[in-house]
């Protein structure tokens, strides 16, 4: 196929030829960095959280009258979770993880640091990890005469007692090698606040944070042996157990004490849901738009193929008269479509390079993938020729007699 | 002229549907996606108290010690109570107010109703005065009040329908985590968005439905909710955070003026050189009184979710537009012919360039409609989202004319060059050609 002809034939359709290319390069700009955003969400959605995903139950309660004594009411509460049967593991704790709301502490690595060294979660309460079901990689969990009070361990930090607070500690692998390097990390010590001193014990694969304002720490986790007393309780079953357990758990709990509200009641899936929902939303809004530009430029391609068809009606005869067979005339307008939707892309290109630019800065986005580049050619081109291919069919079925007649 | 033209352009456009209805189409997909996103962004970033959000401040101090100490660093984003209280008393301001969040257990008198916990505020009594918050029954309390720690609250319409039928409840009790309070107002409807007053609850959050003299939550020890920062030997327990080195507690002045502002700021300053030589404060001064607007902005409330849709409606937009010019383009030049005769005819090419606008204003209109109707639903769609704000996005009278007014413009834009094109034409050589 001659190209040169094109050419000149586009050179005297300046305007509308630039209109398809600037289009297919806004339409490959937007959908390249559109779908690349859409890619980040989706990671995002899968983020790996480290515990027992589909085993998990979470309920939580309040008082409605003043304070009783809450250690021998936890007792008795996580007594009568685990009698229900099906029940692995149950555990009274102070936060879950994806549930928005945590407590967070700086570490140091040496106790006369001026600036900690880093910001992590604190996982307190007893059988915690088991419960959650974290996958221990070094050293162990922690044992049953390492667990203290919640409220001694207050009393103690404010009096500046250093026996009434924990020694021990288990950290996230993420949070282990971003410590110490490559090095060996049991038997390490880090510094919790200001001065309490924490030895680990433990390193656990994953354990992600319950609220997350930076991806990159989203795995900085501590777990300490603190029993908490705060109504907040997770619960381990099988996971076709869930719902009959769930609905024994709460019976059992209002049973115990029915001086209370029911603030939570609901499976981890449903915790990991709703964590997500803004991600899930806008990666949806994301391909709808991706979705309604494809298909705008789509239709504007059409438009002007036809037109182009309609108005060389004669040259098109002419040409057909003079011995060009139907497939040449489809591959005329296929390659003429072809020609300006790599102009097109070409241009869209530096535009996507752009936009991912300007997002990088405002937005805080990563570099665009350069397999981004690729694919979006491929999907341009090919909507392009999807949609040159029924104007172009219709300009095949020109006759030659066309030639002969004055319009 | 105008009446013909427009007859003109409803004949051309009937001419060739699939074509009109492609343009249409095209500006009511660009003009529905940026009214959609402008819309939410227009309410997101709206001022929550237009007239008196510049005569209020919220005043940050640094009381924390050294570790993690640096010059440039922000300082706290909330007061400690020792610091609240003393600036309140203080009382070197127009109004102000110490609060925080929390929820209480509700305990209706009725039998049918099960107790529940609700969202609640503790504040000092400033709160509805300064926010001018619109009372239906009854009014605040005072610094009488405050200080008697006495046992009442205000409550929300919200919480009034469901609990008193929507009578007037003042004087009623409410019993919250079994204490009695008596009821001494009901709000009206007051949702000031975004939750400028505390934006840890979230930064579109509802109106709490309770609230509550702060001092008498902290005697009854109802729970507080909220963000809270502590450093030293502060640890957030419950029995002890009228002396813990912790922040947890927003505090609000007004100020009428500029002269005023400053004057508070020197005061603040003075303040946390009096507290650092106490031997209290560690930290150098580190003051800031940013108005309400600039709080916001510091905070960057407005979701950077919203603004990225912002920003891609209006690419959206104008690959619609560059689709529309090309549509245009197409049609006016296949009418050379036509427009050829009427320039022989004696029309001037003003005259058809004209026809050929009034001809794109037509589509504008149409795709206007069509916008508009698309935003209904696309704001329809936000408001099933999950977000916080979702159930704010509503169309008002003023972006409904934006609409419209964008919707043509952006045609009447789209049909500047396809009509010069068209004008260019030599009448002699169309006829010619026929």
């Amino acid at each position: 196929m001659d190209i040169l002809p094109i050419l000149s034939t586009l050179r005297r359709h300046k305007i509308t030829a630039l209109l398809v290319i600037i289009e297919i390069a806004l339409t490959c700009a937007i959908v390249c960095n559109a779908v690349f955003l859409v890619s980040q969400r989706l990671d995002r959605i899968h983020m790996v959280s480290g515990v027992a995903e589909h085993e998990l139950l979470q309920v939580e309660l309040a008082n409605i009258g003043a304070k009783a004594d809450e250690k021998a009411r936890t007792a008795e509460d996580l007594a009568a979770l685990r009698q229900i049967s099906g029940v692995t593991s149950v555990a009274s704790v102070n936060q879950a993880p994806f549930s928005n709301s945590s407590s967070n502490s700086g570490i140091k690595l040496d106790p006369n640091q001026k600036q900690s060294t880093l910001s992590a979660t604190t996982y307190f309460g007893e059988n915690t990890a088991e419960t959650l079901g974290v996958q221990l990689i070094a050293g162990r969990f922690f044992q049953a005469d390492e667990y203290k009070e919640l409220d001694d361990v207050v009393k103690a930090f404010g009096a500046g007692d250093t026996k009434g607070v924990p020694h021990t500690v288990m950290i996230t692998r993420t949070l282990a090698e971003r410590l110490w390097p490559g090095q060996q990390v049991l038997g390490k010590r880090l510094y919790m606040g200001s001065e309490i001193p924490l030895t680990v014990v433990g390193v656990v694969k994953d354990l992600v944070r319950p609220a997350i304002w930076d991806d990159a720490t989203a795995q900085y986790s501590m777990l300490l042996p603190i029993r908490v007393n705060s109504g907040r309780y997770l619960i381990r079953t099988a996971p076709q157990e869930r719902d009959r357990v769930l609905k024994a758990a709460l019976e059992k709990l209002k049973q115990a004490n029915p001086h209370r509200v029911v603030l939570q009641k609901r499976t981890w899936d449903e915790i990991r849901d709703k964590f997500f929902q803004n991600d899930r939303a806008m990666s949806g809004l994301l391909v709808g738009v991706c979705v309604a530009l494809l298909v705008v430029t789509a239709l504007g391609i059409v438009g002007l193929a036809s037109f182009w068809v309609a108005q060389r009606r004669r040259m098109i005869g002419v040409r057909r008269a003079l011995g060009a067979t139907r497939g040449n005339i489809l591959h005329y307008f296929q390659t003429e479509n072809f020609l300006l939707a790599t102009i097109g892309i070409a241009v869209g290109m530096v535009l996507a390079y752009g936009i991912n630019l300007f997002l990088m800065v405002h937005y805080e986005l990563p570099r665009l993938p350069a397999i981004y580049f690729p694919i979006g050619a491929v999907l341009l081109w090919s909507i392009g020729q999807a949609a040159v291919l029924g104007p172009a069919m219709r300009a095949a079925a020109v006759p030659p007699v066309v030639a002969t007649r004055s319009v | 002229m105008f009446g013909y033209y427009l007859d003109l352009a409803l004949q051309s456009l009937r001419r060739n549907k699939v074509l009109t209805a492609l343009m249409v189409l095209a500006i009511a997909l660009g003009i529905g996606a940026c009214m959609t996103t402008f819309t939410v962004l227009h309410v997101l970033s709206g001022d929550p108290l237009p007239g008196k959000s510049a005569r209020l401040f919220y005043p940050q101090l640094d009381p924390r010690d050294m570790i993690d100490y640096g010059a440039d660093k922000d300082p706290a984003s909330q007061v400690t109570w020792t610091d609240g209280m003393n600036l309140l008393k203080a009382k070197r301001a127009e109004r102000q107010v110490l609060m925080t969040g929390g929820d209480v257990p509700v305990q209706p008198a009725q039998s049918g109703l099960e107790p529940f916990l609700s969202d609640a505020r503790y504040t000092t009594a400033d709160f509805f005065p300064m926010f001018e918050t619109p009372f239906l029954f009854g009014h605040g309390w005072s610094e009488a009040e405050d200080n008697g720690k006495a046992r009442v609250a205000v409550i929300t319409r919200t919480l009034n329908d469901k609990l008193f039928g929507g009578k007037d409840s003042t004087g009623q009790i409410l019993r919250m985590k079994d204490t009695a309070f008596q009821v001494i107002g009901v709000l009206d409807t007051w949702r000031p968005n975004p939750h400028f007053y505390d934006l840890n609850m979230g930064n579109y959050a509802a109106t709490e439905d309770v609230f509550v003299p702060l001092a008498t939550a902290r005697d009854v020890r109802l729970e507080r909710d909220g963000s809270m920062n502590c450093w030293g030997k502060g640890s957030g327990d419950a029995e002890h955070l009228e002396a813990a080195t912790c922040v947890w507690l927003q505090f609000w002045v007004q100020l009428e003026s500029a002269d005023k502002a400053a004057a508070y700021r020197t005061f603040l300053d003075n303040y946390s050189k009096e507290q650092k030589a106490l031997g209290r404060f560690q930290r150098p001064p580190n003051v800031r009184l940013p108005n309400l607007m600039e709080w916001m902005d510091i905070n960057k409330v407005v979701p950077s979710d919203v603004r990225l849709q912002g920003w891609l409606a209006l690419g959206f937009l104008l690959v619609c537009l560059v689709n529309t010019v090309g549509l245009m383009l197409a049609k006016f030049l296949r009418r050379s012919g036509e427009l050829g005769v009427r320039r022989a005819l004696g029309a001037s090419k003003r005259e058809v360039f004209m026809q050929l606008l009034v001809e794109a204003a037509v589509i504008g209109l149409a795709g206007g409609i069509g916008g508009l109707l698309l935003a209904f639903l696309g704001l329809w769609l936000v408001r099933l989202q999950p977000a916080d704000y979702a159930s704010l996005a509503h169309l008002d009278l003023s972006m409904l004319l934006a609409t419209f007014m964008l919707a043509i413009a952006a045609s009447l834009l789209a049909g500047l060059l396809p009509a010069w094109r068209a004008c260019q034409i030599a009448p002699a050589l169309q006829l010619k050609s026929q």
